[in-house]
């Protein structure tokens, strides 16, 4: 018989490969579907992987597509690491597109435009997750459930604003007018879409590990989410802390949405997302709430989808299988968290 | 006592990694036998227990129930072999009653749950030993000690014949310890077989019948007569070495340093304070004495700035309290201890450093325009660490994955590293063994020296007479007396603890 024991500690190690056991593990699970779809696994793979990987351009497009998932990703880092449960990335991220798109629709300078297209959409990010925050400290409202039905609401402005009001006059398409060319975010590789926003999302990592390992806020952030109590008994006022760090976490997501409207779309549309913000989740918890892990693990999850688009043309594989994969990671990875914690013993 | 023991372990050895929790331990508890299992924390007690509950299998050694060998893989083995645990945590469901507590895990009668013979077999426990509960409260609507009754029922419930007790009057006030200690006595009445774990040697005088001390996860000497052996000569065979009672010199208290003039609180759970009014001077150490729930902890949150009073003042060395916060009494010169160290004290998830510096991480000893100072923080860390002789791997390991005492030096050490002006300490030895509840006190008494004022709120009352100057006595809310040293007793503190003081 197999039984779990507890650890007396976890062996450096584990913590390091434990993601990419996860990840392995994943890629063994999702071939049995593979095999289902009347492809081979081998083939399956081998073109997801040349599709994101395979040359520089695909790297390009994949490092594109990474962006908002490590703002997203950075996000819930952030606000898990406070226990703000914040499952609204998604619906902050959407706010910070729209409110980018209205700035940068706004003729003015280029970079003036870009700056404030930045304030505007991690402004709106972070009012979105104002709200659960406050809902909690002050009404105790659980903030899971609040932050996700969020989405929803921001969601159904969005496909208000872009039925109504921003709806293209000409083509009747619900779509938003495009922002002014010179707001456009610099393509940073000629040929490419590599844009600036992915640039600064690479380097917002280090600074989000930087707030939370080496300020003063992010001991506050890392104390009170381990222990509220010996929080408040040492003198941290826990609510300013939690309302804090959900507002850093809505502005990080409303920053995704305004990498996509300044340098992908350039415009609104109700599919700008295909659930970032969600995948923003998948993301944190595979880098074990560690900022600087976000990074890889975006970019593998953003190779996963790119791939699969390609997957699909070349064997007839549905797509969905992304978003297959992405799932059986989130739970390969909270499994593989398990043995952290435990170890598996036979006994007699 | 001729008869079979329930039973016996033989030669009992478990090593983790390099550590010897347990070496060729022999223990045998016979039926109607209360054995008292004594030692150190680290000493191997829990780890023992832990063997015959099924929790750790031994390297080696044998298990025998009535004198048969058995092998107890897990929790299930351990109940069917007629072994109950009461652990020092609950592990109750706190959203459903009792009853439903007591039938979690019983199979019922073709998928429905038998409540009715519970109910019998519930009445006929508390008729039995005295252990009355109300079969449809929910859990959370008990108090500690009633959880712990409940704990104690469920054993029974399932025909426990031995049952293991971990420190289990850590958590209650002294009146329920009498009415647990009478539960105790009538099931050993009645044939069980009872070990009893505890650090207070007083209580383990009057309640068992044996005792087994371990040292170093070796029997370190057994004790046949414990009503006979002084609680000294105990306490020396659990440490190995002689002790000397710490030393309380004169001393001569100076100013005030802290004053509660007429305090009164809000209820916010417990017992609030009534117009409590309490100076302590410099250089010596009030005790504050009391039954659990009498006040004691709204006093404690008061003056540590958790709690804002409804009216009254206070003041810290001389200046007046605005807003009762956690920084402000520090920023005033106060040092706290908390009654609770896992939970209010330390964060158990982040390295020990950060609980150590936790309450002083804005002040610029540990941080600069908002950026932490990593190397000072570890500095801090590990200077405290060795004065205090914290037995830890380092200042980065888990803070929870130190023993009681080791915490308690760390916090002790994040407090007075700071000189602190006045000490609250709530409940500073609980759950302490001897040598690292002397260490407490010698520095308490070092602080006296250096011309601390320092307010002990305790339970102990053998350790407020040893180490106070003065002792106010709690009773619903009101100080309703202070004693000096000299006049002191057990009894006539017994009496003002029971609000029969007359001169309140």
């Amino acid at each position: 018989m197999l039984r779990l024991e507890a650890r007396q500690r976890t062996p450096a190690w584990l913590n390091l490969t434990l993601p990419l056991v996860a990840i392995v593990v994943t890629l063994i699970l999702c071939s049995g579907l593979i095999v289902l779809a009347g492809a081979g696994v081998a083939d399956a793979y081998g073109v997801m992987f040349k599709a994101s990987l395979g040359d520089s351009y695909a790297i390009t497009e994949t490092l594109v597509r990474a962006a908002p998932m490590i703002f997203t990703g950075l996000a819930v880092t952030l606000a898990f690491r406070a226990k703000f449960w914040n499952i609204g990335a998604e619906g902050q991220l959407l706010a910070g597109a729209m409110a980018s798109c209205f700035v940068g629709a706004i003729p003015m300078p280029g970079p003036l435009a870009m700056l404030l297209m930045a304030i505007a959409g991690a402004a709106a990010g972070a009012a979105v997750a104002l709200i659960p925050a406050l809902l909690r400290v002050r009404l105790k409202v659980d903030d899971v459930v609040s932050s996700l039905l969020l989405n929803s609401v921001v969601f159904y402005i969005l496909m208000a604003l872009i039925e109504g009001p921003w709806k293209d006059p000409f083509s009747g398409y619900p779509i938003s007018p495009p922002i002014e060319d010179s707001a456009g975010l610099p393509v940073l590789i000629e040929g490419t879409r590599l844009h600036l926003g992915v640039l600064v999302a690479v380097l917002a990592a280090p600074l989000v590990w930087l707030l939370i390992s080496r300020t003063v806020l992010g001991f506050r952030i890392r104390v009170t989410g381990e222990n509220p109590e010996a929080a408040r008994y040492g003198g941290i006022d826990v609510q300013r802390v939690i309302v804090v760090a959900a507002l850093l976490s809505g502005a990080l997501a409303g920053l995704a949405g305004v990498g996509e409207v300044g340098g992908v779309h350039f415009q609104v549309m109700s599919d700008i997302s295909p659930g970032y913000g969600y995948s923003g989740i998948v993301i944190a918890m595979l880098a074990r709430l560690n900022p600087l892990g976000v990074v890889p693990v975006a970019i593998f999850l953003a190779a996963v989808m790119t791939g699969a688009e390609a997957m699909s043309r070349a064997t007839g594989v549905p797509a969905f299988l992304s978003d297959v994969i992405q799932g059986t990671a989130l739970l390969a990875m909270l499994v593989a968290l398990l043995f952290t914690a435990y170890r598996v013993r036979r006994s007699a | 006592m001729n008869s079979p023991p329930l039973i016996e372990m033989h030669a009992i050895s478990k090593s983790f990694g390099p550590v010897k929790a347990n070496e060729g331990v022999d223990l045998a508890v016979a039926p109607g036998e209360i054995l008292g299992l004594l030692g150190e924390n680290g000493a191997g007690k829990t780890t023992l227990m832990n063997i015959l509950f099924g929790a750790y299998q031994p390297d080696a050694g044998e298990i025998l129930v009535n004198g048969k060998p058995v092998s107890i893989r897990n929790s299930a083995d351990a109940l069917a072999a007629g072994i109950g645990m009461v652990h020092q945590h609950f592990h109750l469901a706190s959203r459903l009653t009792v009853l439903e507590n007591l039938l979690i895990g019983i199979p019922g009668k073709g998928g429905r749950l038998d409540r009715a013979g519970a109910l019998a077999r519930l009445d006929e426990i508390a008729r039995n030993y005295g252990l009355h509960l109300d079969p449809d409260q929910p859990v959370s609507a008990l108090s500690i000690g009633e959880q712990q009754r409940l704990e104690i029922i469920k054993a029974l419930f399932r025909r426990a014949r031995l049952l293991i007790l971990d420190e289990p009057t850590a958590v209650l006030a002294p009146s329920e310890v009498d009415g647990l200690f009478s539960a105790l006595r009538a099931m050993a009445a009645q044939g069980l077989g009872i070990i009893f774990i505890s650090h207070k040697l007083n209580e383990v005088r009057a309640l068992t019948h044996r005792c087994v001390v371990l040292r170093h996860g070796r029997v370190a000497g057994r004790v046949d007569v414990p009503a006979e052996t002084t609680a000294l000569e105990m306490a020396q065979l659990m440490c190995g070495h002689e002790i000397v009672p710490p030393e309380r010199g004169p001393s001569v208290p100076g100013e005030v340093v802290l004053s509660l003039d007429a305090v009164s609180t809000g209820g916010h759970g417990g017992m609030p304070l009534r117009e409590v009014t309490l100076a302590v001077r410099e250089g010596e150490i009030v005790g504050i004495a009391g039954v659990s729930g009498n006040g004691q902890r709204a006093l404690a949150d008061v003056v540590s700035g958790m709690l804002k009073p409804q009216s009254g003042t206070m003041e810290i060395a001389g200046k007046r309290v605005a807003a009762f916060t956690p920084r402000e009494v520090q920023a005033l010169g106060l040092g706290r201890i908390p009654e609770d160290r896992m939970t209010t004290g330390l964060v158990t998830n982040l390295p020990l450093a950060d609980s150590m510096v936790l309450p002083r991480i804005g002040t610029e000893a540990f941080s600069a325009k908002g950026l932490l100072k990593p190397g000072a923080i570890l500095a801090f860390a590990e200077e405290q660490i060795r004065a205090y002789d914290i037995r830890c791997p380092g200042p980065m390991v888990r803070a929870g994955a130190l023993s009681g005492g080791n915490l308690q030096k760390a916090l002790l050490a994040r407090e007075l590293a700071f000189d602190p002006k006045v000490l609250i300490a709530a409940q500073p030895t609980r759950g302490l063994d001897i040598g690292a509840a002397r260490f407490v006190h010698e520095k308490f008494l070092a602080l006296r020296a250096r011309r601390c004022g320092i307010v002990v709120v305790s339970e102990d009352l053998e350790e407020l007479l040893a180490l106070s100057d003065r002792i106010a006595v709690m009773y619903e809310g009101r100080i309703v007396g202070v004693l000096d040293s000299a006049e002191a007793s057990v009894s006539r503190l017994g009496m003002l603890m029971s609000g029969a003081g007359g001169n309140a």
